[in-house]
């Protein structure tokens, strides 16, 4: 504890170790994920979701159609972020953007390594670059860079 | 429906850190303020509903210490919701239209300074897809930003316009955390933080507590002598995935707005919950809001000062003060939750 | 290539957030009085009643606490269990007692340990003692209290202890 006026004050750090399930389609997708791959899957309006959602974001159904997917995309909105927060998945300047997958109806967001803010263009084309090590998570994805 | 009107309302100043008092040392005065106000007592008080975050407090059923502040001995009527305190007045309003209560005290507080908010607020993203990216609150408001700018509905100009605005506004305003005269030009030189997003365009970090107290007509009449009278209230919310929806506009807004009756007479003056400054925009649009006929954020807004989990309330709050002031005749109140504007609830309040 | 591994069915989601957690008034003047190895808690304006550790509020009436009260080191345990489970990165091993203790001169329990006695010997009424740790380790901390052992007295009638409680704070009460 460090003293400062009258208040005590003292770091502490909070930590959750959660192991989460994943279930039928958010495991595909990880599964797909773990093997270098990309799925997204068919709502009831016939557009391909990516990520796959488990149930119709209209109708509520169950989802279960999934679609194969390339590993590339097009930027649809996105910002630049100068300094990176500690806990972002990279650490030097990047961009977070919302991607469409070719094939998918709906963006997906991640990090994009452009190397400057001027490279980042309104339907640039993007691809992803796939984590060294990977387990099944959204993290296999280490971030997306210009195709 | 029962008449229900807000008759007192009191609030900490909004600080960067209130340091040396802790959840329950900010409520205690505040809840004493508000109570006395109105010549009231905890005796006096129905049901008692509160708003906060345990993440903010570090620890689960952090909220429940804050009873301390209450007087709750011997025991009392109360609930809690994990959300904004805009929330738990929604909540203590239907339990005065179910007849189990005619007064209520309604709570919010927050310190944010305990921990870095940005961060946290991950916690609330999709925990697959999202939130084991830590994309951080400033990061996702940056790409709703981007996405207005690039609709071509608005330009930087008009975000530097609205913070000009809150800055002014805030002056009036004690509570306020940030406040002064800017010039657009001044705000537009400043360097980019989360591009678009330059560090006025965000809500500062703020620490403090909110009390607010409502009753039915009746029991209003007699306490005060303007009651701000709940006329309308509805809470609606947009799908969870960012890429799920149309970052430009706020749907669940639009239908709150539609269904608490904002447009049913002449709106004087509008307390829009904007965390950062192009949401005001979006809000303004959702809830069609001429700023030549209505007064924005009067009080400076959130852009002045953000007491995360009583924000909302405090614009209700803002609202009703100036009704039960004189200064204004019916007002808009807004409160969101969520990722840029996810969840979004819109009181209409009137004199 | 999927066919042959298996499906992804959980996945580690491990969640850490750093706080700088501020005590507030009362408990940053409980916590430097702590220091001193001093237990000082604060009369409710509105109750008469002692308050250890103090949050700075009286929770019955909502009233602030000014009036500080310094407290000795002895108490009686109001209740207790034994535990058989480890705390982690804590000396004391299983079994061991968590009891809720009533400092005399006290209206509110805490929780801590009674510890070097034989477990079978602690009762609903037990008089206790604090253990401190060396002065040199002393902290802005309870744990400057390592455990409390019980002391050789006649264990107290809990009901007896509540009802004198009650007479002796009528004494302070006046809102």
């Amino acid at each position: 504890m460090s003293r400062e006026d009258d208040v005590l004050r003292a770091e502490f750090d909070l930590e959750f170790t959660y192991t989460r399930s994943t279930g039928p389609v958010i495991g595909r997708f990880y599964t797909d994920l773990r093997d270098g791959k990309l799925c997204g899957i068919k709502a009831s309006d016939g557009r391909v979701l990516c990520p796959p959602q488990e149930y119709d974001p209209v109708t509520a159904e169950d989802l279960s159609e999934f679609v194969s997917l390339p590993d590339t995309g097009v930027v649809t909105v996105w910002n630049w972020v100068k300094q990176p927060r500690a806990k972002h998945p990279l650490q030097k300047a990047f961009a977070w953007a919302l991607i469409k997958i070719d094939g998918a109806d709906t963006p997906m967001l991640h990090a994009v390594d452009a190397g400057s803010e001027s490279a980042m263009k309104p339907g640039m084309k993007v691809k992803v670059r796939w984590a060294k090590e990977r387990k099944g998570a959204i993290t296999d994805i280490a971030c997306f860079e210009p195709a | 429906m029962r008449e229900v009107a807000i008759v007192s309302y009191a609030q900490t100043p909004m600080r960067r850190d209130a340091g040396a008092n802790n959840d329950v040392e900010m409520l205690m005065g505040t809840l004493q303020e508000a109570l006395s106000n109105v010549g009231m007592t905890q005796k006096d008080i129905d049901f008692t509903c509160s708003g906060s975050c345990d993440y903010l407090g570090g620890a689960a059923f952090a909220f429940v210490s804050a009873v301390d502040a209450l007087g709750a001995v011997p025991p009392i009527a109360e609930s809690h919701v994990e959300m904004d305190a805009a929330w738990a007045l929604y909540e203590a309003w239907l339990k005065i239209q179910c007849g189990k209560a005619d007064t209520a005290l309604i709570y919010g507080f927050g310190k944010s300074s305990h921990c870095a908010l940005p961060d946290m607020l991950c916690l609330q993203l999709d925990p697959y897809a999202m939130q084991p990216l830590w994309p951080d609150s400033i990061s996702l408001a940056a790409l709703q930003a981007n996405a207005l700018l690039q609709s071509g509905k608005y330009t930087e100009r008009d975000l530097a316009e609205v913070v000009a605005n809150s800055r002014r506004n805030a002056k009036g305003n004690p509570k306020a955390q940030l406040k002064g005269d800017y010039t657009v030009e001044q705000l537009l030189k400043e360097p980019t933080f989360v591009s678009p997003l330059r560090k006025h365009d965000c809500c500062p970090i703020s620490d403090g507590a909110s009390v607010l107290i409502m009753t039915t007509r009746e029991k209003a009449e007699k306490l005060c002598k303007r009651p701000a009278f709940i006329t309308g209230i509805d809470h609606r919310i947009d799908a969870h995935g960012l890429g799920m929806r149309d970052l430009t506009v706020s749907t669940s807004t639009r239908i709150a707005g539609e269904k608490a009756g904002v447009h049913k007479g002449k709106v004087d003056i509008a307390e829009l919950y904007a965390p950062f400054s192009h949401q005001e925009l979006i809000l303004r649009d959702a809830l069609g809001l001429d700023p030549a006929k209505t007064k924005i954020n009067p009080s400076g807004g959130a852009l002045a000062g953000h007491v995360f989990m009583a924000c909302g309330l405090d614009r209700i709050g803002a609202v009703a003060t100036s009704i039960m002031n004189g200064e204004a005749s019916r007002g808009v109140a807004h409160a969101t939750s969520g990722p840029c504007l996810q969840q979004n609830l819109v009181a209409v309040l009137e004199g | 290539m999927s066919d042959e591994k298996t499906m992804v069915e959980g996945f580690e989601a491990p969640i850490s957030l750093h706080y700088t957690f501020a005590a507030g008034h009362a408990i940053s003047k409980f916590l430097r009085s702590m220091k001193e190895g001093k237990i000082v808690g604060q009369r409710s304006p509105a109750t008469g009643k002692v308050i250890v550790p103090p949050r700075g509020s009286c929770p019955e009436s909502g009233k602030p606490t000014t009036e500080e009260v310094e407290l000795g080191d002895t108490g009686t345990v109001i209740t207790f269990t034994v535990v058989h489970i480890p705390i982690p990165n804590n000396p004391v091993k299983p079994p061991f007692i968590v009891a809720n203790i009533c400092l005399d001169g006290a209206d509110q329990t805490f929780i801590h340990l009674v510890s070097d006695c034989n477990n079978d010997d602690v009762k609903i009424g037990t008089r206790v003692k604090a253990v401190w740790k060396d002065k040199a380790e002393w902290d802005y901390s309870m744990d400057n209290i390592k455990y409390f052992k019980p002391l050789d007295e006649a264990p107290v009638d809990i009901e007896k202890l509540k009802a004198s409680r009650l007479k002796e704070v009528g004494k302070y009460r006046h809102a």
